[in-house]
């Protein structure tokens, strides 16, 4: 019995024991279980972080490749789009001194940029102007701005800004072509530049600019791709130049019908497709924005054309070829603040508006007050970039371009026919501080350059074109041995 | 010798050239011109301004014939670019002292 109760106790003991140690052995198994766990988590965060990577990678990938595409489309625009635009348009005898002017604006202000007028734009400053920190290009490399565009390098943006701080002046050159001497051109360019169009391009997209809709500036003016500061902006300048400087001699007794409009042609076709760049690029990505600006713009060029032609065959029997093209640049121009915010249809209503009202612009308006404004700078830049400006605080939709929110997040509306009408009222003091800069800085500068170095040719030298006086060359060399 | 100078109509000049073969004219100069007579120019647009072009492209024609094929060269000229309308053109005729051939000095009636 004795010996029974110890082999139970015994028993008892081993169960114990056993359990205990089973108890502790699965313990273990299952802290070991943890632990593999638990690496194979790590190993998991690690590679979605490679895939966030990857992801982000292949869309700033994606994004920069439109981005540099777009800045090369820009480009074209002013050589050769506005070259020959603008080469056609003028005498024989001057063809190449305009051609050389739009050349060397690419040149000179390319250099401007990397010194001083890119920081003066998109630095970090006040609200009129930036500052000085990214002289020289400090600071923009490869690493993006997330201020600006979140998915591509600074440096890419810097470029693709560059294009459009090119063929800014480059528009103003054909309110002066034919008298204006290539020196005063080039010092003008290099101020208006500066006193121009540093401090409007950040009051619009600059960090803290007084105008910028999306980083919180006073008066947010939507201007898209340019419609003030670019368009406003280059044709205000213009049309002080003209008066500034006077007609051409002869102006307006002698005829000076374009030389070819030929040339005109190719250019302006050169500029339609180069406006891809310009306003579908201004989404500075490559998405769904970027398509809706590309079809705006394509859309808004087509009404323009068709506007311009149709008022112009009613009016004088017969659609003319200049007239063709002189519309569908003015509808590019006038839809370019309105790209990114308004949907086709309404980009074909401010089309139609651009090609009637810039056709009344450059045939009626400019006879009455009698100002030369040789290649209407003013009558497609000027008036269809105020107009486009203004039609952009009437369409902007928020289903297009969700550009105004409030503080929970929530989308509000962008323009009057969405009911927002205090929009208005931002594009009219974006639209006068253009009109307002441009008008101020163009006459001081004008004044400055007439009183150093004097700004029109001699009329000698205007007689025998500023192709042989200011450039040693002619155009078409018709002697040239056989 | 007889100078026959020809004013015509740029789309004329295939016809004329080809009459004046046929009745066995061998050479001629031609100039491409500008000019008017009582034609008027017509009106050109560009961007809403008005350019009146009076001087019109035409044809000039320049032969020195033998004086006996004279008559037979204007006639062949006349038929073959008259439209009847104004603007056809003009034929004025004048006298040539002497023709003489640069390769080799060889002067009259043969050189033409």
């Amino acid at each position: 019995m004795k010996n029974l109760i110890i082999v139970c106790l015994t028993l008892a003991m081993v169960c114990l024991f056993a359990a205990g140690a089973l108890a502790q052995m699965q313990t273990t198994q299952t802290s070991t279980a943890n632990a593999s766990a638990s690496v194979s988590n790590d190993a998991q965060s690690a590679r979605f972080a490679e895939l966030e990577q990857k992801v982000a990678d292949a869309k700033s990938a994606g994004d920069n490749a439109w981005m540099l595409t777009s800045a090369a489309l820009v480009l074209m625009m002013t050589g050769p789009g506005l070259i020959l635009f603008y080469g056609g348009l003028v005498r024989k005898k001057n063809v190449l001194s305009t051609m050389m002017q739009s050349f060397a604006l690419m040149a000179i202000v390319t250099l401007l940029w990397g010194l001083v007028s890119y920081s003066l734009a998109f630095g970090s400053g006040n609200s009129f102007i930036g500052g000085l920190h990214n002289v020289f290009l400090r600071g923009v490399g490869a690493q993006p701005d997330a201020d600006y565009a979140s998915t591509i390098p600074l440096q890419t943006f810097m470029v693709y800004q560059l294009m459009f701080a090119i063929i800014t002046p480059a528009l103003i050159t054909g309110a002066f072509a034919e008298r204006m001497k290539f020196s005063a051109m080039a010092v003008f360019m290099v101020l208006w530049s500066l006193i121009v169009y540093a401090p409007m391009a950040h009051m619009v997209w600059g960090k803290g600019g007084l105008l910028n809709a999306s980083l919180g500036g006073r008066f947010p003016c939507l201007d898209f791709a340019g419609g003030t500061v670019v368009h406003v902006t280059s044709g205000v300048s213009a049309l002080v130049c003209a008066l500034y400087l006077k007609p051409r001699l002869g102006y307006p007794k002698d005829a000076m019908p374009p030389h070819s409009v030929v040339l005109s042609f190719v250019g302006a076709c050169l500029l339609w497709v180069g406006w891809f760049g310009f306003n579908a690029g201004s989404a500075l990505s490559a998405g769904a924005l970027a398509t809706s600006a590309f079809v705006a713009t394509h859309f808004g060029a087509a009404a323009a054309t068709v506007g311009w032609s149709a008022v112009e065959w009613w009016h004088r029997g017969k659609p003319s070829a200049l007239g063709a093209i002189s519309g569908a640049v003015a509808g590019l121009v006038a839809i370019t603040p309105a790209s990114g915010f308004v949907s086709p249809m309404s980009a074909i209503a401010i089309g139609l508006a651009a090609g009637i009202v810039c056709y009344l612009m450059v045939t009626r308006v400019k006879s009455m007050f009698h100002y030369d404004d040789s290649l209407d700078a003013f009558g497609v830049h000027g008036a269809g970039g105020t107009l486009g400006a203004l039609l952009t605080g009437i369409f902007a939709s928020s289903a297009v371009n969700p550009i105004f929110k409030n503080a929970q997040g929530r989308t509000l509306a962008s323009g009057l026919l969405e009911g927002n009408a205090h929009q208005i009222v931002n594009q009219l003091v974006g639209v006068a501080i253009a009109w307002g800069l441009a008008i101020v800085g163009t006459v001081a500068i004008l004044k400055l350059v007439d009183a150093t170095i004097g700004l029109r040719v001699p009329e000698d030298q205007e007689m025998q074109g500023l192709d042989l006086s200011q450039h040693g060359e002619e155009g078409y060399y018709w002697e040239s041995p056989a | 010798m007889t100078k026959i100078e020809a004013i015509i109509q740029v789309s004329k000049l295939d016809a004329v050239k080809d009459a004046l073969h046929e009745v066995g004219v061998e050479g001629m100069t031609v100039f491409e011109a500008r000019g008017h007579g009582r034609q008027k120019g017509h009106t050109e647009f560009y961007r809403g301004r008005e350019y009146t072009v009076d001087l019109i492209p035409k044809v000039k024609l320049e032969l020195v014939v033998a004086d006996e094929m004279a008559e037979k060269v204007v006639q062949s000229i006349t038929t073959a670019a008259r439209t009847g309308k104004i603007g056809d053109g003009k034929i004025f005729l004048s006298r040539i002292d002497e023709a003489i051939r640069i390769r080799n000095d060889e002067r009259g009636d043969s050189v033409l």
